[in-house]
């Protein structure tokens, strides 16, 4: 791919293997990890505490709902799926995405992380009409507690998608321009580790509250209240 | 060129200001910072003072109409509220600042405009808690806020919501400020300085960092849950919806029990410090001290529920409490033995910051005392919503926290500022302190066994509680009058003017080797660190076999640390991709490289604080505020920390 090269001049100093070395190349720092790539993993960290605070709300209220509508009425898990499925495959896209960075071959890194923003606006978009759906069939954050928990944790969790795909459209237009190369690769890197990461809380999501909750109905004894 | 380079259009030129308010409001300079986290949290420590000599009025005698119901609920939310949010956390962050670097033998943190942006936001989010005073509604349920006293069908009117908006955003810039100092202290070490030869301070720093980094999402969400019942109605805390009040006060105090120990440990760490200089003697047990403040900081995390024991947990919850809330006291304890062990037949000298530093281990152990004896969840019944768990966290964190920090105040002010304190209206300043402290406090133990509820602004004429309430609202104005002299002391002490040495107190540590106050790239040459209390050791190197063993510590100076003059950059971190340069002198700074000045952080938390202020009123300021908010960030993110000129300047 020399004729791409060509077009991002910093890239052409360094051959794939000098490139790989200074991706593994020492940082000159105390631990010799990059300052920056610290700072992300140690946020996830953090973040890690927030999605996870809102994630046991929704396992403590799990069940606790007085009135419909109830999971069992109103998850649609085969979409759901599909769209679980897509967001996994935008993770391919950013793995892609940064190989082909560092490989210094800007117009498939370009390709890629368009997908990865490609993949993620899907999700948000499957996220919207899914959102719009419960309301017309009656959950909303209001009604029940199913509502708001369900709502409250899946919105931060799209708003988290939303600002990685912006973040990530911005970086596919500065592989376009050239501005994205080899050598700051690590910009895609660190940025990549919030998408996985956002990936990753989203499997815990779909798990806790599309599959283990897909059978919950009203809990025991919620009849009497309603006559 | 000119396609690579992105540019974002600026509105106005990068600050370059070296005096005056603009330097200021565009600095990136850890100390700079530092000095105004202090300001700042100094003027709340004076408000929240006030808001607590208020409460001690009405409290003085039975039946008092000093203040009304309402006033009072207001003055002890944002007494709580402010003593730790805007006190005690900023004034810790005031010497995480300044200290970190210093201690570790960097030029600045990780992310100077990171750390400015820590700033701006709490300062934000300080004046938005605040700005109840302003309409008429403060905040007034609890520093605690517990569900549904503080759902909106119990407390109609913005107070709660601007509480929750508030702390959100404080909860945004400790966490920013946290992520900051971890990677500072893991990366920025100067050479040879491995984990175990940090001193006693940064240590206490990182895991508080650690915490603050852990705990605060979970007040967030706590908040952000609170705001939505507010604001939009959902059903987190309303039992009608199928929520529960119990779930706020979990995640409340998940959150707030870590938070104790974020309130605590910079204060031992201070502490740490103090005691080993005037007793001219090494710390007792480094690593017990060190490893003590890492199992705190583990266990903090198993001990919430000790705070909801009349809840109705069941025995079993009560129990695991119980056993972990003891538990705790044990690496609490490790290190108060440390202390005494640091002073037992030590050199010691008793000035100002020693002595604040000593009424922290004897208060701070009364305070601990106490806090085993509610541990049990059958004495705790007795006590819970009394006047005698008032006294106890009072001497944990007056007796505790804040005489640990104005230790560190005497013991580093000659560091920040090149001059000393006045020892003789510091010493006045102490005995004021302590002895009204004492006279506030240990009397409400007495009136809280008896059954004196807390929260509640005033008290039946036949309880018997007006004499010991009365001295206790007379220590509290000789407490408040310490501090009074304490203010003066900063007048006359500037006036005086007595000028300090770069190491007044012949202290241990790398922030004694620069001058006082420091310049503003910290070190004129990086230090090579072979031995924990590095500077002491090279000052006095006949010790060094006195406390290593002969020949031992040739073994602990890694090998980076043996090249030879010439060469040894190459070995040093890089601050922000600078080299630096050996024969720095007075004018040094021109060839070292400093982090360049900017304005992006304050635009980025205004903007922050623009969206805060639409959630209280209109979605509209939110659009609004969407603007500066992106112009903060896109100018941040394309904005070099070093513009190409100053480079090559």
């Amino acid at each position: 791919m020399a004729t791409n090269v060509t077009q991002a001049p910093p890239a052409e100093k360094y051959t794939p293997t000098e490139q790989h070395a200074r991706i593994v190349d020492f940082e000159d720092t105390s631990t010799g990890l990059n300052s920056r790539k610290l700072l992300m993993w140690t946020f996830l960290g953090s973040d890690v505490m927030f999605f996870g605070a809102f994630i046991a709300t929704y396992l403590v209220y799990r069940g606790r709902s007085l009135n419909g509508p109830y999971p069992s009425e109103i998850l649609n898990i085969p979409v759901t799926s599909v769209s679980t499925f897509v967001l996994l495959m935008s993770s391919l896209a950013m793995v892609l995405g940064l190989y082909y960075v560092r490989e210094g071959e800007k117009n498939k890194a370009t390709l890629w992380i368009l997908g990865v923003v490609l993949l993620g606006g899907v999700f948000i978009a499957f996220q919207v009409v899914e959102f719009r759906i419960f309301v017309i069939e009656g959950l909303t954050p209001k009604v029940n507690i199913f509502g708001t928990t369900f709502f409250i944790l899946t919105g931060i969790h799209g708003a988290h998608v939303t600002i990685g795909v912006i973040w990530m459209a911005f970086l596919a237009h500065g592989s376009h321009t050239g501005r994205l190369r080899a050598d700051n690769a690590l910009d895609l890197e660190i940025a990549g580790l919030y998408w996985h990461f956002v990936d990753i809380v989203w499997i815990v999501i779909f798990t806790v509250i599309y599959l283990i909750s897909a059978n919950d109905g009203p809990p025991p004894g919620a009849e009497l209240l309603h006559g | 060129m000119t396609t690579k380079a992105l540019t974002f259009p600026r509105l106005f030129p990068r600050p370059k200001a070296e005096w005056g308010i603009w330097s200021w409001i565009g600095t990136v300079d850890h100390k700079r910072i530092g000095t105004l986290y202090g300001i700042t949290a100094f003027i709340w420590f004076l408000i929240a003072g006030i808001e607590a000599l208020l409460m001690r009025i009405q409290l003085s005698s039975a039946e008092n109409t000093f203040v009304g119901p309402e006033t009072y609920n207001q003055l002890f939310t944002m007494h709580g509220t402010t003593m730790v949010f805007l006190v005690i956390m900023p004034l810790s962050a005031a010497f995480f600042n300044w200290l970190i670097p210093l201690q570790i033998g960097a030029r600045d943190v990780a992310f100077p405009r990171l750390n400015a942006l820590s700033f701006w936001i709490f300062l934000i989010g300080s004046l938005l808690i605040n700005a109840g005073w302003v309409t008429g509604d403060a905040p007034n349920g609890g520093w605690f806020g517990y569900a549904p006293n503080s759902g909106i069908d119990y407390n109609p009117g913005l107070g709660m919501t601007y509480w929750a908006i508030g702390l959100n955003l404080l909860g945004v810039a400790s966490i920013a400020a946290g992520l900051n100092f971890i990677v500072t202290i893991l990366n920025m070490r100067a050479p040879g300085m491995s984990m175990f030869k940090l001193p006693v301070f940064t240590w206490m720093t990182l895991i508080t960092s650690i915490l603050i980094v852990l705990a605060m999402p979970i007040l967030a969400v706590a908040g952000i849950q609170l705001q939505t019942d507010r604001l939009y109605g959902t059903n987190f805390f309303n039992p009608l919806g199928g929520g529960d009040p119990v779930m706020w006060q979990h995640i409340f105090w998940l959150f707030g029990h870590p938070e104790v120990y974020i309130l605590i440990l910079p204060a031992m760490g201070i502490v740490s410090e103090v005691l080993p200089t005037f007793s001219r003697k090494p710390l007792f047990g480094y690593p017990f001290v060190v490893f003590a403040g890492i199992v705190i900081a583990f266990m903090g995390w198993f001990v919430w529920s000790h705070h909801m024991f009349t809840v109705g947990l069941g025995p079993a919850a009560n129990s695991a409490f119980t056993i972990s809330t003891m538990l705790i006291g044990v690496p609490t304890g490790i290190k108060i033995f440390n202390w005494i062990a640091t002073m037992w037949r030590g050199n010691i000298r008793l000035n100002t910051a020693m002595l604040f530093s000593i009424s922290f281990i004897a208060m701070f152990t009364i305070g601990g005392l106490s806090g085993i004896m509610h541990a049990a969840p059958t004495a705790d019944a007795q006590q819970q919503d009394t006047y005698f768990i008032v006294a106890h966290f009072h001497y944990v964190l007056v007796g505790g926290s804040l005489l640990g920090i104005f230790s560190g105040i005497y013991y580093w002010w000659p560091k920040f500022t090149g001059w000393y304190l006045n020892e003789k209206l510091g010493i006045a300043n102490w005995a004021l302190m302590f002895i009204g402290f004492n006279i506030q406090f240990a009397p409400l133990h007495w009136v809280g066994l008896d059954g004196m509820p807390r929260r509640i602004y005033t008290y039946a004429e036949n309880m018997g509680w007006e004499g010991t309430n009365l001295l206790a609202s007379i220590g509290g104005f000789i407490l408040g009058l310490g501090v009074l002299i304490f203010m003066i002391n900063l007048v006359v002490s500037r006036i005086q003017k007595r000028v300090a040495p770069a190491d007044p107190w012949d202290g241990r540590t790398l922030e004694w080797s620069t001058s006082s106050p420091p310049p503003p790239h910290d070190f004129d040459e990086i230090p090579q660190v072979e031995y924990r209390d590095d500077f002491w050791f090279k000052k006095y190197p006949e010790t060094i076999a006195e406390y290593y063993g002969h020949g031992e510590h040739d073994q602990t100076v890694p090998s980076g640390a043996q090249v030879d003059d010439d060469t040894d950059e190459e070995s040093m971190p890089v601050v922000s991709g600078g080299a630096y340069g050996h024969d720095a002198g007075e004018h040094g700074h021109d060839k070292i490289h400093l982090p360049d000045m900017s304005y992006y952080p304050i635009i980025l938390a205004i903007g922050l604080g623009i969206f805060g202020i639409g959630f209280l009123t209109h979605w509209g300021v939110i659009i609004a505020g969407a603007p500066v908010f992106i112009w903060g960030l896109f100018g941040w993110s394309m904005e070099p920390v070093n513009d190409p000129e100053t480079k090559t300047s």
